[in-house]
Protein backbone atom coordinates (compact mmCIF):
# COMPACT_ATOMS: atom_id res chain seq x y z
CA UNK A 1 0.00 0.00 0.00
CA UNK A 2 1.31 3.44 -0.78
CA UNK A 3 0.45 6.95 0.31
CA UNK A 4 -0.58 9.31 -2.48
CA UNK A 5 0.44 12.97 -2.67
CA UNK A 6 -1.32 15.15 -5.22
CA UNK A 7 0.71 18.20 -6.30
CA UNK A 8 -1.00 18.76 -9.61
CA UNK A 9 -1.01 22.41 -10.66
CA UNK A 10 1.85 23.34 -8.34
CA UNK A 11 5.07 24.78 -9.68
CA UNK A 12 8.72 24.63 -8.63
CA UNK A 13 9.71 24.21 -5.83
CA UNK A 14 6.36 23.24 -4.27
CA UNK A 15 6.23 19.65 -5.58
CA UNK A 16 9.59 18.99 -3.93
CA UNK A 17 8.69 20.78 -0.69
CA UNK A 18 5.41 18.86 -0.40
CA UNK A 19 7.16 15.60 -1.23
CA UNK A 20 9.71 16.20 1.50
CA UNK A 21 6.94 16.81 4.04
CA UNK A 22 4.96 13.76 2.95
CA UNK A 23 7.92 11.42 2.97
CA UNK A 24 8.69 12.35 6.57
CA UNK A 25 5.21 11.09 7.47
CA UNK A 26 5.58 7.60 6.04
CA UNK A 27 7.55 4.74 7.53
CA UNK A 28 11.03 3.85 6.31
CA UNK A 29 10.63 1.29 3.54
CA UNK A 30 7.18 2.55 2.57
CA UNK A 31 6.38 4.05 -0.79
CA UNK A 32 5.07 7.53 -1.54
CA UNK A 33 3.27 8.10 -4.79
CA UNK A 34 3.48 11.69 -6.05
CA UNK A 35 1.27 12.97 -8.85
CA UNK A 36 2.49 16.18 -10.49
CA UNK A 37 1.93 18.28 -13.59
CA UNK A 38 5.12 20.36 -13.40
CA UNK A 39 7.35 19.08 -16.24
CA UNK A 40 10.40 20.27 -14.28
CA UNK A 41 9.56 17.82 -11.52
CA UNK A 42 10.78 14.90 -13.66
CA UNK A 43 14.41 15.95 -13.35
CA UNK A 44 13.91 17.52 -9.93
CA UNK A 45 12.45 14.43 -8.31
CA UNK A 46 15.44 12.49 -9.54
CA UNK A 47 17.86 15.03 -8.07
CA UNK A 48 15.89 15.23 -4.83
CA UNK A 49 16.02 11.46 -4.36
CA UNK A 50 19.69 11.26 -5.28
CA UNK A 51 20.56 13.90 -2.70
CA UNK A 52 18.31 12.68 0.11
CA UNK A 53 19.02 8.98 -0.33
CA UNK A 54 15.41 8.02 -1.02
CA UNK A 55 14.82 5.72 -3.96
CA UNK A 56 12.91 6.77 -7.03
CA UNK A 57 11.37 3.46 -8.01
CA UNK A 58 9.38 4.65 -10.96
CA UNK A 59 8.52 7.69 -13.08
CA UNK A 60 5.48 7.57 -15.33
CA UNK A 61 4.40 10.20 -17.83
CA UNK A 62 0.74 10.03 -18.78
CA UNK A 63 0.61 12.94 -21.21
CA UNK A 64 1.58 15.79 -18.92
CA UNK A 65 0.70 14.12 -15.63
CA UNK A 66 3.67 12.57 -13.93
CA UNK A 67 3.54 9.85 -11.32
CA UNK A 68 6.55 9.17 -9.15
CA UNK A 69 7.00 6.27 -6.77
CA UNK A 70 9.48 7.02 -4.04
CA UNK A 71 10.64 4.63 -1.37
CA UNK A 72 11.66 6.21 1.89
CA UNK A 73 15.14 5.11 2.85
CA UNK A 74 16.37 7.30 5.64
CA UNK B 1 18.66 17.79 9.05
CA UNK B 2 22.20 17.90 7.72
CA UNK B 3 22.08 14.19 7.05
CA UNK B 4 23.98 14.89 3.86
CA UNK B 5 26.62 16.95 5.63
CA UNK B 6 26.30 19.50 2.85
CA UNK B 7 25.57 23.14 3.38
CA UNK B 8 24.70 26.32 1.52
CA UNK B 9 24.71 30.01 2.27
CA UNK B 10 23.16 32.85 0.34
CA UNK B 11 23.68 36.57 0.74
CA UNK B 12 20.24 38.07 0.05
CA UNK B 13 20.54 41.65 -1.13
CA UNK B 14 17.34 42.38 -3.01
CA UNK B 15 13.84 43.00 -1.76
CA UNK B 16 11.54 43.21 -4.76
CA UNK B 17 8.88 40.61 -5.45
CA UNK B 18 10.76 39.08 -8.38
CA UNK B 19 14.16 39.04 -6.67
CA UNK B 20 12.72 37.55 -3.51
CA UNK B 21 12.12 34.29 -5.32
CA UNK B 22 15.59 32.95 -6.21
CA UNK B 23 17.04 32.92 -2.67
CA UNK B 24 13.86 31.60 -1.04
CA UNK B 25 13.28 28.92 -3.67
CA UNK B 26 16.88 27.75 -3.41
CA UNK B 27 16.89 27.86 0.39
CA UNK B 28 13.60 25.98 0.83
CA UNK B 29 14.64 23.38 -1.74
CA UNK B 30 18.13 22.92 -0.30
CA UNK B 31 16.80 22.41 3.21
CA UNK B 32 14.27 19.92 1.80
CA UNK B 33 17.28 18.11 0.33
CA UNK B 34 18.85 17.88 3.79
CA UNK B 35 21.38 20.67 3.42
CA UNK B 36 22.17 23.07 6.23
CA UNK B 37 21.14 26.48 4.94
CA UNK B 38 22.06 29.97 6.07
CA UNK B 39 20.55 33.13 4.61
CA UNK B 40 22.23 36.46 5.31
CA UNK B 41 19.84 39.34 4.63
CA UNK B 42 21.52 42.63 3.95
CA UNK B 43 20.49 45.98 2.46
CA UNK B 44 17.20 45.67 0.56
CA UNK B 45 17.11 41.95 1.25
CA UNK B 46 16.23 42.84 4.82
CA UNK B 47 12.77 43.78 3.55
CA UNK B 48 12.06 40.07 3.08
CA UNK B 49 12.20 39.59 6.85
CA UNK B 50 9.50 42.13 7.65
CA UNK B 51 6.50 40.77 9.53
CA UNK B 52 4.12 41.95 6.87
CA UNK B 53 5.43 41.63 3.37
CA UNK B 54 4.33 44.14 0.76
CA UNK B 55 6.71 43.35 -2.07
CA UNK B 56 6.56 45.17 -5.38
CA UNK B 57 7.96 44.65 -8.81
CA UNK B 58 8.57 47.24 -11.50
CA UNK B 59 9.64 47.06 -15.11
CA UNK B 60 11.43 50.39 -14.61
CA UNK B 61 15.09 49.91 -15.46
CA UNK B 62 14.42 46.28 -16.30
CA UNK B 63 14.39 46.32 -20.09
CA UNK B 64 14.37 42.54 -20.39
CA UNK B 65 11.16 42.14 -18.41
CA UNK B 66 8.23 41.00 -20.50
CA UNK B 67 4.84 39.83 -19.35
CA UNK B 68 2.75 37.29 -21.22
CA UNK B 69 -0.35 39.05 -22.48
CA UNK B 70 -2.96 37.89 -24.96
CA UNK B 71 -0.65 35.27 -26.38
CA UNK B 72 2.24 37.70 -26.76
CA UNK B 73 4.96 39.11 -24.57
CA UNK B 74 4.71 42.77 -23.71
CA UNK B 75 7.49 44.95 -22.39
CA UNK B 76 6.89 48.37 -20.89
CA UNK B 77 9.07 51.32 -21.96
CA UNK B 78 10.84 53.03 -19.06
CA UNK B 79 8.93 56.25 -19.64
CA UNK B 80 5.63 54.44 -19.05
CA UNK B 81 7.02 52.30 -16.23
CA UNK B 82 7.89 55.49 -14.36
CA UNK B 83 4.28 56.74 -14.47
CA UNK B 84 2.30 56.72 -11.22
CA UNK B 85 0.40 53.49 -10.91
CA UNK B 86 2.61 51.53 -13.30
CA UNK B 87 4.55 49.60 -10.64
CA UNK B 88 1.30 48.82 -8.86
CA UNK B 89 -0.20 47.50 -12.06
CA UNK B 90 2.90 45.42 -12.84
CA UNK B 91 2.87 44.00 -9.32
CA UNK B 92 -0.80 43.10 -9.65
CA UNK B 93 -0.18 41.35 -12.95
CA UNK B 94 2.79 39.45 -11.55
CA UNK B 95 0.86 38.31 -8.47
CA UNK B 96 -1.97 37.21 -10.70
CA UNK B 97 0.43 35.16 -12.83
CA UNK B 98 2.04 33.67 -9.73
CA UNK B 99 -1.33 32.45 -8.53
CA UNK B 100 -2.43 31.17 -11.93
CA UNK B 101 0.76 29.20 -12.51
CA UNK B 102 0.77 27.50 -9.11
CA UNK B 103 3.92 29.32 -8.02
CA UNK B 104 4.38 29.63 -4.27
CA UNK B 105 3.92 32.99 -2.59
CA UNK B 106 6.94 34.54 -0.90
CA UNK B 107 5.22 34.14 2.47
CA UNK B 108 4.76 30.43 1.80
CA UNK B 109 8.42 29.95 0.87
CA UNK B 110 9.62 31.94 3.85
CA UNK B 111 7.42 29.88 6.16
CA UNK B 112 8.75 26.69 4.60
CA UNK B 113 12.30 27.89 5.24
CA UNK B 114 11.58 28.75 8.85
CA UNK B 115 9.73 25.52 9.54
CA UNK B 116 12.56 23.46 8.11
CA UNK B 117 15.17 25.28 10.16
CA UNK B 118 16.89 27.55 7.67
CA UNK B 119 19.16 29.83 9.65
CA UNK B 120 18.29 33.44 8.93
CA UNK B 121 20.61 36.28 9.81
CA UNK B 122 19.62 39.92 9.57
CA UNK B 123 22.51 42.29 8.91
CA UNK B 124 22.83 44.43 12.05
CA UNK B 125 24.48 47.27 10.15
CA UNK B 126 21.56 47.49 7.71
CA UNK B 127 19.16 47.44 10.67
CA UNK B 128 20.91 50.52 12.03
CA UNK B 129 21.33 52.17 8.64
CA UNK B 130 17.69 51.95 7.65
CA UNK B 131 16.40 52.28 11.21
CA UNK B 132 14.64 48.95 11.51
CA UNK B 133 13.73 47.50 14.89
CA UNK B 134 13.72 43.76 15.64
CA UNK B 135 10.01 44.23 16.32
CA UNK B 136 9.59 45.08 12.60
CA UNK B 137 10.93 41.69 11.61
CA UNK B 138 9.75 38.11 12.07
CA UNK B 139 10.80 36.09 15.10
CA UNK B 140 13.37 33.35 15.07
CA UNK B 141 16.13 35.22 13.28
CA UNK B 142 19.64 36.19 14.33
CA UNK B 143 21.29 39.58 14.18
CA UNK B 144 24.91 39.66 13.17
CA UNK B 145 27.45 41.07 10.76
CA UNK B 146 29.95 40.28 8.04
CA UNK B 147 32.29 38.27 10.25
CA UNK B 148 29.50 35.86 11.19
CA UNK B 149 28.65 35.39 7.53
CA UNK B 150 32.27 34.82 6.51
CA UNK B 151 32.80 32.30 9.27
CA UNK B 152 29.69 30.42 8.11
CA UNK B 153 30.61 30.67 4.45
CA UNK B 154 34.03 29.10 4.99
CA UNK B 155 32.22 25.94 6.06
CA UNK B 156 29.65 25.83 3.26
CA UNK B 157 29.77 23.82 0.06
CA UNK B 158 27.72 26.40 -1.82
CA UNK B 159 27.92 30.16 -1.31
CA UNK B 160 25.73 32.43 -3.40
CA UNK B 161 25.15 36.16 -3.69
CA UNK B 162 21.73 37.19 -4.92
Amino acid sequence: MSTVLDVKGLNCPLPILRTKKAIKDIAVGSVLEVIATDPGSVKDMEAFCKQTGNVLLETKDAGGTYTFKIERKA
Amino acid sequence: MAETGKSMSIIVTKGTLDWAYPPLILASTAVAMDLNVTLFFTFYGLTLLKKKLDLKVTTLGNEAMEMPMMGMHMAMPNLLAAMPGAPGLTTMMMKDLIKKKGVASIEELRDACQEAGVRMIACQMTMDLFEYQPSDLIDGIEYAGAATYIETATQCDINLFI
